[in-house]
């Protein structure tokens, strides 16, 4: 194994292997590393035990974080975890990639006292890694219903879905297009938030309920149509997500080393080794949200020499929470606000990307006559992704699948959950909720 | 800087803060380094009998109770007196008072309830050049056993009749050390008064338990499986250990009589707690095990502090000053009202002062709209649950009603002084004559 690199952050153009493996290692290690025993309890300690919490309200899943922290600083971190999963099958995840900052932490009353929240999200992760390493499973599958019900997509909003209804008994076939499940925990989230295979142990852990059967390579609208799903089950979950991407709609979108940035992320996620994974020496990515993070901080890390964030609004509008903003800062990811893309110039391949001046005024966003150019061997387009594959005669709203109540879409019989259906934030914990609140709508209805 | 001289019985020490009896004055190597660290004396670790010295268990001696961040708040041990020779120690303690002569020194002594074990040992100690003795009738396990410590500290009258012994056959200057495993703790402060003791100490540790291992069910700590109940000390006991100094401060039996305060003493102003309660200085032992002997110097600069801020020369300005306001409960003020009330801006919305009313009071507390608590001045009995779990320092405060206000929660005015001797409700009421 070599430890010496073949390229490094000046080689020209877009190229794979600029850092040793001792960099990539480092580079790629846990962001936020598990509390140990002593860390844990301390941080337990802190929690005031608040009357009608408002971390619980915070929380999109509802998950009693008094109680769970109450269980972890007396020493029971199993029981902890039975109250996450309990209302958050995918507790695990959450633990790891949820804005903390933006919902339970930012309701601590501590936040508001000192400034300093309950290391909520951390306490999480302490709690459901101890239950999920034991390969324990808390939950028991109640008696077969007799009820078939399709889940489409295996992502959080599907998976959450699937396990409810298993759990209650009814028999569940789980759909998924790609190779693996487990959807944006397996291919949408930054390296360093998820390392050690967790999105696949978790998945596996899942399933231990038993009732759900997974087929992969499953595409509705592909080999998979909603009217057959609906003949056969008794109920169908639309879990798809957004499978599209947002076009820049800018001159020289189509030269050579002009990508999606899920599809860099998603690579980097399944690449067995980052090294084989090119990366820009001069890298823009195009966005202002959690992609467009997730995307320029490894591109750094992959040891690109200059990574810039372009996002056309202000900072105030990026959906990028501030820690995330901040993450990037630290790695050395330049955020440039307010500057929109208008040429991708190139020959062949991008070389150089002009953005206008943008001014954010009470008729929408206008482009001012100033521009700028950024060398960009590399070029990540992360503005949106977009519904893609909904099935027809599912009705749409904005974009996305409309839904009244807990899910129900204007098919009877047809559910939707997760990024793809309306409502709420396109945030893991937000889809798990709907998957979860979607299941118990379809077995109130089914088992009346 | 106020001057912290302190004379206690006729004992001059440059600060009242002195090591108890225990561990860490247990040997030279101990004592010369605390006082090096500035603590003003020493009660050096009880000694016994001439003889093959006593044994301690070889497995663990100590139990702990611990808060956040194992922040030690509870000690228990099963150390018993001094396991090394008389001699050594005597040779130690000459060396020591010799090289530090402006320095309290103290020895703890501890023999069998009979007059010749008494006379013998202080022939032994007397030529050592300490200050005086301290009469071990404290530790509660062991040694009790055998019908010394608090065996002898739970009957006044072996307290009284070992130290009048003492007080016969030596000059020294004599601390009776009381034990708090006892209903009434000014009946052996008076025999120690009645026996001819200059002081009394208190208090030594109480009988403890201080966990239960759930997977051996044995008491910890655990000795081949089994446990003894230890001595209890540290901050947990140190309210215990103020009642009971106050008790002996106010009783008339025994008021006047000097007063070494013991019991959790960690800071300078638990010192200072235990100066205005009547102790005439104070000794330390747990927080010193915890922190190291350097505690001392945050004792020194804060009680000097705190003098020179409230004007008073020196601590014997101090000692005694809340003795007057220790009273009886049917003392007092029953037309004393006073009323919750909640700083809007400090409050943080965790809603602790709500639940505890709600759940386990008197539901004098709203949560209304945005999580806004308010205290419902009708229901209010100021009972202070809502400011003793409350985390924010000064959120919720009592206020007391003016005289003349109209009480919402009784519809009464605020009258004068009246207290439960006199009230309509006391059938053993002091009756104005008909």
């Amino acid at each position: 194994m070599s430890t010496s690199a073949t390229n490094s952050q000046l080689t020209p153009g877009v190229a794979a292997g600029r850092l040793s493996d001792e960099d990539y290692a480092r580079n790629f290690a846990d962001i936020a590393p598990r509390l140990d025993g002593h860390e844990a309890r301390v941080a337990a300690d802190r929690c005031y035990f608040c009357h009608d919490a408002p971390c619980i309200t915070a929380c999109p899943t509802a998950i009693d974080i008094p109680l769970f922290i109450r269980q972890i600083a007396t020493g029971t971190p199993e029981a902890a975890a039975k109250t996450i999963f309990s209302q958050n099958i995918l507790g695990g995840m959450c633990a790891r990639v949820c804005p903390t900052e933006q919902l339970c932490e930012e309701a601590c009353v501590r936040e508001a006292a000192e400034g300093k929240p309950v290391e909520i999200g951390r306490l999480q992760r302490f709690a459901t890694d101890r239950l999920i390493e034991t390969g324990v499973h808390p939950f028991t599958r109640a008696a077969d219903t007799g009820k078939s019900i399709a889940v489409v997509g295996a992502g959080p909003a599907g998976l959450a879905a699937a396990h409810r209804l298993a759990m209650k008994g009814h028999a569940v076939t789980l759909f998924d297009a790609r190779p693996k499940p487990g959807g944006l925990n397996e291919y949408g989230i930054a390296s360093y938030k998820t390392p050690g295979g967790f999105a696949q142990a978790e998945v596996a852990w899942l399933m231990q309920i038993g009732g759900i059967t997974v087929e992969h390579g499953r595409k509705l609208g592909a080999d998979l149509s909603l009217a057959t799903l609906r003949k056969d089950h008794d109920a169908v979950v639309l879990a798809i997500g957004l499978a599209g991407v947002n076009a820049l709609r800018a001159e020289g979108e189509g030269l050579g080393n002009v990508v999606n940035a899920v599809d860099f992320i998603a690579a980097l996620r399944q690449a067995p080794d980052r090294a084989s994974i090119p990366v820009g020496r001069n890298v823009v990515v195009i966005g202002g949200g959690m992609t467009a993070v997730d995307a320029a901080v490894q591109s750094k890390l992959l040891g690109a020499e200059s990574v810039t964030i372009v996002y056309r609004r202000g900072r105030a509008k990026m959906s990028a929470s501030a820690h995330e903003q901040d993450h990037a800062a630290s790695v050395g990811v330049r955020i440039i606000h307010g500057a929109a893309p208008v040429r991708v110039h190139g020959n062949g391949a991008a070389q150089e990307v002009e953005f206008a001046y943008t001014e954010d005024g009470p008729g929408g966003l206008t482009l001012k006559a100033e521009t700028f150019r950024l060398k960009a061997d590399q070029v990540m387009k992360a503005i949106g992704q977009t519904l893609d594959g909904a099935p027809e005669g599912v009705r749409i709203e904005g974009g996305k699948i409309a839904v009244t109540g807990a899910g129900r879409t204007s098919l009877p019989g047809v559910w939707a959950a997760g990024d793809g259906a309306e409502g709420g934030e396109d945030l893991t914990v937000t889809a798990v909720a709907e998957g979860r609140d979607a299941a118990e709508d379809i077995h109130a209805s089914l088992m009346p | 800087m106020a001057n912290l001289t302190t004379t206690f019985i006729g004992i001059t020490s440059p600060n009242p803060f002195w090591l108890a009896s225990a561990p860490p004055t247990d040997k030279e190597y101990n004592v010369r380094r605390a006082f090096e660290a500035g603590w003003g004396g020493v009660v050096w670790k009880t000694l016994g009998s001439e003889g093959p010295p006593i044994v301690n268990v070889n497995g663990p001696r100590y139990g702990a109770i611990w808060g956040a961040d194992r922040r030690l708040l509870g000690l228990n041990n099963i150390e018993l007196i001094t396991d090394r020779p008389l001699q050594t120690n005597l040779d130690e303690i000459r060396r020591v008072k010799r090289d530090w002569p402006d320095r309290a020194l103290v020895i703890s002594l501890m023999v069998p309830c009979d007059e010749e074990s008494w006379k013998d040992i202080l022939m032994r100690i007397e030529d050592t050049g300490a200050d005086g003795v301290e009469l071990n009738f404290g530790c509660p396990h062991g040694m009790s056993e055998r019908g010394m410590g608090s065996a002898v500290g739970q009957v006044p009258e072996y307290i009284e009749m070992v130290t009048r012994w003492v007080k016969q056959y030596s000059r020294m200057p004599c601390i009776v050390k009381l034990t708090p495993n006892i209903s009434d703790i000014r009946r052996p402060a008076e025999a120690a008064r009645r026996g001819g003791a200059d002081a009394v100490s208190l208090i030594n540790t109480i009988n403890s338990i201080t966990s239960v291992n759930l997977d051996s069910f044995a008491p910890e700590p655990t000795i081949d499986g089994k446990g003894a109940h230890g001595g209890y000390c540290g901050p947990a006991v140190k309210p215990i250990a103020l009642s009971m100094v106050s008790e002996i401060a106010r009783n008339p039996e025994t008021r006047g009589l000097p007063i070494s305060g013991i019991g959790g003493v960690t800071t300078w102003r638990d010192a200072a707690e235990f100066l205005a309660l009547g102790a005439g200085n104070v000794q330390v032992c747990t927080a010193a095990m915890t922190y190291g002997f350097k505690i001392v110097q945050e004792m020194i600069s804060g009680l000097s502090q705190y003098l020179d801020e409230k004007g008073l020369g020196g601590t014997a300005d101090l000692v005694g000053r809340a003795v007057p306001n220790v009273t009886d409960w049917n003392q007092l003020n029953l037309n004393y009202v006073t009323k919750a009330e909640i700083d809007q801006d400090l409050c943080i919305k965790c809603g602790r002062c709500f639940a505890a009313c709600e759940d386990t009071s008197h539901q004098a507390i709203w949560m209304k709209e945005g999580r806004t608590f308010e205290v419902n001045d009708a229901e209010c009995v100021a009972c202070n649950l809502c400011i003793d779990v409350c985390p924010v320092d000064n959120c919720i405060t009592m206020r007391p009603l003016k005289k003349g206000e109209t009480d919402p929660r009784t519809g009464r005015k605020v009258g004068d002084y009246a207290n439960w001797t006199t009230h309509p409700n006391n059938p053993m009421a002091v009756k104005a004559a008909e």
